[in-house]
């Protein structure tokens, strides 16, 4: 509790003793009020002032108003009655201040606690970077001062606190608090780091490439923080709600307490000033819409929070509640649902050649296309040299011939190897070998034949490997209510079936230039109907213009990749698929805590408002149904903040 | 040119009052309160001289709402 919290428990303490104890002090009358009045001041004097300095400003209608006019009515009522020789009624308007202050005290406790909370969750902002001078000491500075290409050193334990490459030493880090991530990443001399990362075990030498304005921290700090700048219609509705609800109902109040007795007047029956007066501060209790203009921003800013915690960051509420009624999701194959790195998949040996070699004629087949491609930086030989995995000599290989758009040939071990597509080995003569059992009909990928001294021995199928969490994302989104998945891919449309297939996919438009793809969503964009949201999950390469066009553009793998990150709506830090279910899931639990407290606090004001105008809530009930709703809809809304891990 | 300020304010309303007072000073191009996490982001007009305007913004701020405070450091 702050210094000004703890003021305000005294003062309710304070109050609600004096006001016990006046139950058994036996006065009447005017003096009788004065007692009443000193708990009154006591507990209300800020409100009172408030209040006044509202008028004086032209601020009405704000809740110190209601609650001044509510209780000073309440108790100038026990003073009329008094005065007309009947029992005034004190304790009320005591006990309504009494009230507010308390339920205003848990709010902003309540407030202030998941604030920090969440603020905890996503305070990864380094405090200082280690700078050595030339005698080898450490001096602690702030990483702001620090500039680019200065070798900073990073101890066990402690936040890489600036981007850099290192220099010297090698260690696991931990990345959790970007990522979500529970698993450590192995980084050595030479490889880029970014900051956040906390270094787990060795000691780190990392020249500095960016600052710390640029850094990956400084960027993912400002995008959280201004997150909650951008607001959510549904918050937007509410402050406009706030506006009109307020006054009508002050109105509403005015209107019962002089209405009904002017008419009872005209009618020739006693007014009954007493009873409606009464009636219509009662409303002015209910009045105050605090339990919905508190708890929908906090709904959003626990949501956001607890997204960000797992690596998902949302850049403004009005995404998290987008993100909500998504229908459809179009995501870009490579890198998003696949790896995106080109992997041998399968290798398939011709008879013969199987015949000649034995039981190890794949990875003889395998060893050879690897050596005659040695010499090549086609990324496809780089596959090929990875799956082999042994080391190749240089001088195995010999008369290297490349062939543009067809292949390799060169002499391994003194055979004459070639490896390259079906028109390499139709101009070796080998076509029709070729036609009969080609697998490249079947399976898409690209595929490497190879022939050995002039006959064909087989062929290597490389192709992009699906991510293992994709299929089961795709189906974790449908759960969640998405109508239709689509991908987008450059790739030939028997890779892309492949894959749609495998992940079942409900559309695949395949065969798109970079350019294709922007139109591909708009046509998406046309046909749905506008209610529904599309979002777009690409891996922030090439696709910044998709990502802008969509409803909601989701950047995954977004770490270390600055492009991403200013251009999409909703980043993923890690590249694992089933984080945009997750980012699903906690933005429709967000949506469905905020429609529950709209509806309950509503729901229950307005029932109390009937009550209230009838006479049967008295100023009790209406406490309950401005505080109590408040309290509810506050710890509703604090449940934002639980996210299930689990999930991702 | 933005600067952000640490603040502190008791509740979501209150935060909002800031936010249109503050927009009022001249010299302030457009300004936002974020309630949750207590900062005020304000982008100055063209020329404007921070500090001064600020110390506008802080007194125009205090009008409205007595107890909020803005750190101008």
């Amino acid at each position: 509790m702050t210094k000004k919290q703890k003021k305000v428990l005294y003062r309710i303490i304070i109050a609600a003793a004096l006001m016990t104890a006046l139950q058994f002090v036996p006065v009447q009358g005017y003096v009788r009020f004065a007692l009443y009045l000193i708990p009154y001041l006591v507990i209300g004097y800020d409100i009172l002032r408030k209040a006044v300095l509202g008028i004086a400003h032209g601020e009405v209608f704000d809740e110190n108003f209601l609650m001044a006019v509510a209780t000073v009515g309440a108790m100038l009522l026990g003073v009329y009655n008094e005065a007309n020789g009947m029992e005034g009624e004190f304790a009320e308007g005591v006990a309504v201040m009494l009230f507010y202050q308390i339920g205003e005290l848990f709010q902003a406790v309540a407030v202030g606690k998941s604030r920090r909370n969440i603020s905890a969750l996503m305070d990864i902002r380094p405090d200082y970077a280690n700078v050595e001078d030339e005698s080898g000491r450490l001096t602690q500075m702030d990483p702001e001062d620090v500039a680019v290409g200065t070798v900073i050193v990073v101890q066990p334990g402690e936040k890489i606190p600036i981007d850099g490459v290192i220099v010297e030493g090698s260690s696991t880090l931990n990345t959790s608090a970007l990522t979500g991530e529970s698993v450590p990443r192995d980084a050595s001399a030479g490889e880029e780091v970014i900051s956040g990362c906390v270094n787990l075990s060795g000691l780190l030498r990392i020249r500095t490439t960016k600052e710390f304005g640029e850094s990956t921290v400084s960027k993912i700090l400002d995008l959280v923080e201004n997150s909650s700048m951008k607001k959510a219609r549904t918050e937007n509705f509410i402050t406009k709600f706030a506006r009109y609800y307020t006054p009508a109902v002050c109105y509403s109040a005015l209107a019962l307490a002089v209405i009904p007795s002017v008419v009872n007047l005209l009618m020739g029956n006693p007014a009954n000033w007493n009873t409606w007066v009464i009636r219509a501060l009662t409303f002015l209790v209910i009045s105050c819409p605090c339990a919905l203009v508190i708890s929908i921003p906090l709904s959003f800013f626990g949501g956001i929070g607890g997204a960000s915690s797992c690596g998902i960051l949302v850049k403004g509420s009005n995404y998290l509640e987008a993100l909500a009624r998504t229908k459809y999701v179009v995501f870009d194959k490579t890198g998003t649902l696949t790896k995106g790195v080109f992997q041998v998949t399968e290798v398939h040996v011709d008879e013969e050649f199987a015949a000649l070699e034995g039981e190890k004629a794949q990875e003889v087949l395998l060893e050879l296309a690897a050596c005659a491609e040695s010499y090549s930086v086609h990324p496809i030989s780089k596959s090929l040299r990875e799956a082999y995995g042994g080391e190749i000599k240089p001088s195995r290989t010999a008369e290297v011939e490349e062939i543009g758009g067809h292949g390799v040939i060169a002499a391994v071990d003194g055979k004459k190897v070639a490896a390259g597509n079906a028109r390499l080995m139709e101009k070796l003569g080998l076509g029709d070998v070729l036609r009969s059992n080609s697998p490249e009909q079947k399976n898409g990928g690209t595929v490497v034949h190879v022939a050995v001294d002039g006959k064909y021995a087989g062929c290597i199928l490389i192709s992009d490997v699906v991510k293992p969490q994709s299929a089961e994302a795709i189906a974790a989104l449908k759960a969640e209510g998405v109508k239709e998945t689509v991908m987008l891919t450059g790739d030939s449309n028997a890779a892309a079936q492949r894959v749609a297939k495998e992940l079942k996919l409900d559309q695949v438009k395949s065969e798109l230039l970079p350019g294709d793809k922007v139109n591909a969503v708009e046509e998406l964009l046309a046909a749905k109907a506008p209610k529904e949201v599309l979002a777009f999950v690409g891996d922030g390469i090439n696709d910044a213009p998709v990502l802008s066009r969509a409803d909601i553009g989701v950047a995954m793998g977004a770490l270390g990749s600055d492009a991403a990150i200013e251009a999409a709506d909703i980043v993923l830090m890690d590249d694992n698929p089933m984080k945009l279910a997750l980012a699903v899931k906690i933005s429709r639990k967000c949506l469905r805590i905020v429609y529950e407290n709209i509806v309950f606090a509503l729901a229950v004001k307005a029932i109390c408002l009937a009550l209230g105008a009838v006479g049967i809530a008295n100023m009790w009930i209406a406490i309950f149904a401005d505080v109590g709703v408040m309290v509810l809809a506050v710890l509703n809304a604090i449940r934002c903040l639980q996210v299930k891990k689990g999930l991702a | 040119m933005k600067k952000t300020y640490k603040i502190e304010v008791d509740c979501a309303n209150c935060a909002l009052k800031m936010e249109e007072a503050a927009r009022k000073v001249e010299g302030v191009q457009e300004v936002t309160v974020s309630f949750m996490t207590q900062k005020m982001k304000v982008e100055f007009a063209e020329g404007a001289d921070d500090s001064a305007v600020m110390q506008t913004v802080r007194k125009a701020c205090k009008k409205v709402e007595d107890d909020c405070e803005i750190f101008l450091d």
